[in-house]
């Protein structure tokens, strides 16, 4: 295809990407080094006879209004709100560092500062869901291949029903159905014989129980991708295990899982990006005095009267960093399978 | 695996069953659960005195004489008019759908008919932008959207719906493409078509089923989104998603949480409906990108 026919088709997609995915990225980059304008004081010199004159500092609202009219992104300040208590804490952490005497204590301190407590959530919800809908998602699949032709279908369907279920409404599903009145969260207090149990009231709870929503959400997409890869096993290969007397677990393990390898690779990038965003459960579980995300931080921000860009940018760039980081090594596979196609 | 099925033990079998039983109710228990609970009133479906009362609905014969009320939808419906925000979705899904298509369609051929190094260089762009967090953009929209006087109507989220949309779209319909044989639209070039007209009369009456199956899942990314949609749009202009986190800040100091389940039901419905006539389309769209990806 020639260069310009390629622009013509190629210009509208790429326009819609450069304004609202690449040009707010550099709007975010721009507004985590402003912060808004202060306010315009002026002294203004009162005087009355009897009493003599006096100073007053106030706020000149006019010349205020017309500095935030004039340059709406406000004063540049660099990267003080990065290093601020909400965000990356450096001067906290320094302290806490030489303040403590173990790595424990230190840890426990650090575990205090916001932004620290939330990547703490980020990182296990994303390095425990992953692995576990890897995990069912994979014994889902295998169960399923080996029912009977007419149930698939109807298995698969109803499997299908929490992965394309709006992440907030299924969170809400599960959320009222664990609630302590809930019948999952009665369950819960019969069987432990303690009725005042509720997630709700404990840290460690909520964080299974949004743990065990994003296993729910997600091992559906694991399970349809296995499943599908199963169905392209090849037959010979089993049937010559089998001739060789490997048991059902050998077969498993030295056929099946090799041949579904690059599918686990797959299903689990995708999963550590998704699950590294990790925020729609935070909202509907109402989990937020217990378990926070960095893209629930940026939620907090911008909602409500008072809309902190400055702030909700800055995490957005930390939030940016820690994407391409879990992404380094897709994008190099994709490198090399096209270079190794191109030549 | 017929040789497999034969030699499986009964206990095997059984233990397959139950594994299966068990995971259909994983999977389906939690919306059946909901479902039959909206018809109740709140005091049955959060019982505190007996499980049961969910299901027999004890309280709710005791105020409307019957097991069965349709108040949690009448509330949510007309008393909190959620119909406009049900429109508002259809809009939204409507438009993003079409034109998310439209010039993915064409980014999608194009991509796959160049050979050159920029390709790979742009579908890597778009692999990074489809790993953004949408959130994370949401801070850089709002304030150039409040200068502009954008912010809080439905087009300006179709758009930044319709971008956010496009990477996954190019990715999918790319590979897609490249399933077409290019002799295709080749040799309708060589019969003196420009490439646009060889587009129009060689590859469009073949390209459904792809374009379909990618509509699919444009249409859940804009039906399902919460973070640009709770963050972009007026009160007035709510979808449903937004609308029904907003039912959780009001029902719940009102007392009125049927309403907010009645909602949930009702934005769910759409999406079985989906799944029941395209569950084909859908897992051959999931599996297509796992073995391009």
């Amino acid at each position: 295809m020639k260069h310009s026919t390629f622009i013509w088709f190629f210009s509208p997609t790429a326009l819609a990407m450069l304004l609202f995915i690449a040009f707010p990225i550099v709007s975010v980059l721009v507004q985590s080094v402003h912060a808004p304008h202060k306010a315009v004081l002026v002294e203004v010199e009162t005087c009355t006879p009897l009493v003599g004159c006096t100073k007053e500092t106030s706020i000149d609202q006019e010349a205020t209004r017309e500095l935030r009219e004039k340059k709406p992104i406000g004063r540049f300040i660099g990267l003080e709100i990065f290093t601020d208590r909400g965000h990356l804490a450096i001067s906290e952490v320094k302290e806490i560092w030489s303040g403590s005497e173990n790595f424990n204590e230190f840890f426990k301190k650090i575990g205090n500062l916001p932004f620290y407590r939330a990547m703490a959530f980020t990182l296990t919800f994303t390095f425990i869901v992953t692995p576990l809908v890897v995990i069912v998602g994979f014994l889902v699949a295998l169960n399923v291949n080996a029912l009977h032709e007419r149930l698939k279908g109807v298995v698969v369907f109803f499997s299908l029903l929490p992965f394309v279920i709006t992440p907030l409404i299924g969170a809400l599903v599960l959320f009222w159905m664990i609630d302590s009145r809930g019948i999952l969260g009665s369950a819960i207090q019969w069987i432990f014989a303690d009725p005042n149990l509720s997630l709700k009231a404990s840290t460690g709870l909520m964080w299974i129980s949004l743990i065990v929503y994003g296993v729910w959400h997600a091992a559906p997409f694991a399970f349809v991708i296995f499943y599908a890869g199963l169905q392209t096993l090849p037959a010979d290969q089993l049937e010559a295990a089998q001739i060789d007397g490997a048991t059902r677990t050998q077969q498993v393990r030295y056929v099946v899982l090799p041949h579904l390898m690059p599918l686990v690779s797959f299903v689990a990038l995708i999963q550590l990006m998704d699950n590294f965003r990790v925020f729609e459960p935070i909202v509907g579980f109402n989990a937020d005095a217990h378990a926070q995300s960095l893209s629930w931080f940026i939620f907090n921000d911008l909602g409500g009267e008072t809309r902190q860009f400055s702030s909700a940018s800055a995490t957005s760039v930390l939030t940016i960093i820690g994407v391409t980081i879990l992404l380094l090594p897709v994008l190099r596979r994709t490198w090399r399978d096209f270079m190794e196609k191109s030549t | 695996m017929t040789l497999a099925s034969k030699r499986r033990s009964l206990s095997l079998r059984i233990i397959i069953y139950i594994f299966a039983a068990l995971w259909l109710l994983i999977a389906a228990f939690p919306f059946v659960w909901t479902f039959w609970g909206s018809f109740k009133v709140e005091l049955d479906f959060f019982s505190v005195a007996n499980w049961t009362d969910a299901l027999t609905g004890e309280r709710t014969v005791a105020e409307y004489g019957q097991p069965f009320t349709d108040a949690g939808y009448e509330g949510a419906w007309i008393k909190e008019e959620f119909w406009r925000n049900v429109i508002n979705t259809f809009i939204v899904c409507f438009f993003v759908v079409c034109t998310s298509l439209t010039i993915g369609t064409l980014g999608g051929y194009a991509l796959s008919r160049s050979g050159y190094r920029y390709t790979l260089i742009l579908l890597i762009a778009a692999l990074i932008f489809r790993a953004m967090p949408p959130i994370t953009l949401v801070s850089g929209y709002m304030l150039p959207f409040f200068e502009w006087n954008v912010w809080g109507i439905l087009p300006t989220t179709i758009i930044v719906l319709v971008a956010i949309n496009q990477p996954f779209t190019l990715w999918m319909l790319h590979s897609f493409f490249q399933n077409i044989p290019k002799e295709l639209d080749e040799s309708a070039k060589v019969d003196g078509c420009s490439q646009f007209k060889a587009f129009r009369l060689v590859i469009i009456p073949v390209m459904w089923p792809g374009v379909i199956t990618t509509g699919l899942f444009s249409f859940l990314l804009a039906y399902n989104d919460f973070a640009i949609t709770s963050m972009l749009l007026s009160e007035d202009n709510r979808t449903m998603v937004p609308q029904i986190a907003a039912f959780l800040g009001t029902t719940y100091t009102e007392g009125n949480v049927m309403f907010a389940v009645a909602a949930v039901v009702s934005a769910a419905a759409p999406l079985f409906i989906l799944v029941l006539f395209f569950q084909r389309q859908i897992v051959s769209g999931l599996t297509a990108g796992a073995v391009k990806g």
